[in-house]
């Protein structure tokens, strides 16, 4: 448990280094998150204490949005004034953002599918008429 | 009756100075959130995050109890947003092979869903008169809350405003996302995972987890790389257009 804290820690810090360094435009965490990947496949398993540390982390993920959307009590007056925009725009764009993401991803995995179908068909195969 | 309220208005104002009260605050209203949301059958209307964020704005406005003294305590949790974004590499991990598999059509899947999550918001907004401050600090709302505040930073926007329209993108994402899919027909966990992390980051992501281990590990995956595209793509897209 400690460890495996420990270890989470360090991708963090690790990750905070890299972007401070490069200028990556990107969190630190989730470098750390892209060098702990790394690290797991190099090492090709998961180890349990990780596994379990990160379970409890991630089974309670949602409680840690918590202080950052009590921040909207800063904005309650500009909320205030432009409500409708922005309520239509965030619940209109979660739909059509979710249903092209997932529709894009479902159409190009099938075609990407079938063209392998097709290739293994008549690519390696030598032919008759070769 | 000064003189029976007075006393409890002491200990509050003592307490509120002090790291505990918004530290136990926040965990309560969130355990009653999540309760909630069990007695409701998990019903995504009843999503914790909502629930907690009204009773603590109620409780933080009611008490004349300004964020930042809340934040003293809240911080202990928000910080450990930082680890649990790494430890999103585990179920990631699980699932590399079919990360792998899929590559082109996840990249594709994110380049088009990046666009259509800032392009759509900022469409809307403009459409119904949203201020040009609104606007900008609209657009990044679908990256995870750190990347979404530099960008909008970047691109002339209210970087705290921004940090509340990400939540609330996320809470929006993670109530509408379920009947969106299924009314689409989508079933694949991975396609269902993968949009709801590029819609609604890290809300969307810990909402996936709690269905399905792959959804989850997609999920994850969609939120690290939207953070990625968005930065790159949005900042030079409003050079374009402003």
């Amino acid at each position: 448990m400690l460890g495996s804290l420990t270890l989470l820690l360090l991708c963090q810090l690790l990750g905070e280094v890299a972007v401070r360094a490069t200028a990556l435009p990107l969190p630190g965490p989730v470098v750390g998150m892209a060098l702990l990947f790394v690290g797991l496949a190099l090492r090709g398993e998961i180890p349990p204490a990780l596994a379990e540390t990160a379970g409890a982390l991630l089974r309670n993920l949602s409680l840690l949005f918590v202080p950052a959307g009590v921040g909207v009590m800063l904005h309650l007056s500009l909320i205030g004034r432009e409500w409708l925009p922005i309520a239509a725009a965030l619940i209109g764009s979660a739909v059509i953002t979710v249903a092209v993401t997932a529709l894009v991803l479902q159409g190009a995995s099938r075609l990407l599918r079938r063209a392998e179908h097709s290739a293994a068909d008549s690519g390696p195969r030598p032919g008759p008429e070769d | 009756m000064a003189g029976i309220e007075e006393p409890f208005w002491r200990i509050w104002v003592y307490l509120a100075e002090t790291p505990l009260l918004g530290l136990t605050v926040t965990l309560s209203a969130y355990l009653a959130g999540d309760w909630l949301y069990r007695r409701a059958g998990l019903n995504p209307l009843a999503n914790p995050v909502l629930i907690a964020v009204i009773l603590l704005v109620g409780l933080l406005l009611v008490t004349g109890t300004d964020y930042p003294t809340y934040f003293e305590g809240a911080q202990f949790v928000h910080f450990l947003l930082g680890p649990a974004t790494v430890a999103l590499a585990v179920p990631l991990y699980r699932q590399f092979r079919a990360v792998k598999r899929e590559a082109l059509p996840l990249l594709l899947a994110l380049l088009c869903g990046s666009l259509t999550a800032a392009g759509s918001a900022v469409a809307i907004a403009w459409a119904l008169g949203a201020s040009l401050e609104t606007l900008l600090s609209l657009a990044p709302k679908s990256v995870t809350t750190p990347v979404a505040m530099g960008i909008a930073e970047q691109i002339g926007g209210l970087p705290s405003l921004t940090a509340v329209l990400v939540i609330l993108t996320g809470i929006a994402g993670a109530v509408l996302a379920p009947h969106t899919l299924n009314l689409l027909r989508i079933r694949d966990w991975k396609a269902r995972g993968f949009a709801l992390g590029v819609t609604a980051h890290g809300i969307g992501t810990a909402r996936a987890l709690q269905i399905d281990e792959v959804a989850g590990a997609f999920s994850g995956l969609a939120m690290g790389l939207n953070a990625l595209a968005t930065a790159a793509l949005l900042p030079l897209l409003i050079r374009l257009l402003f």
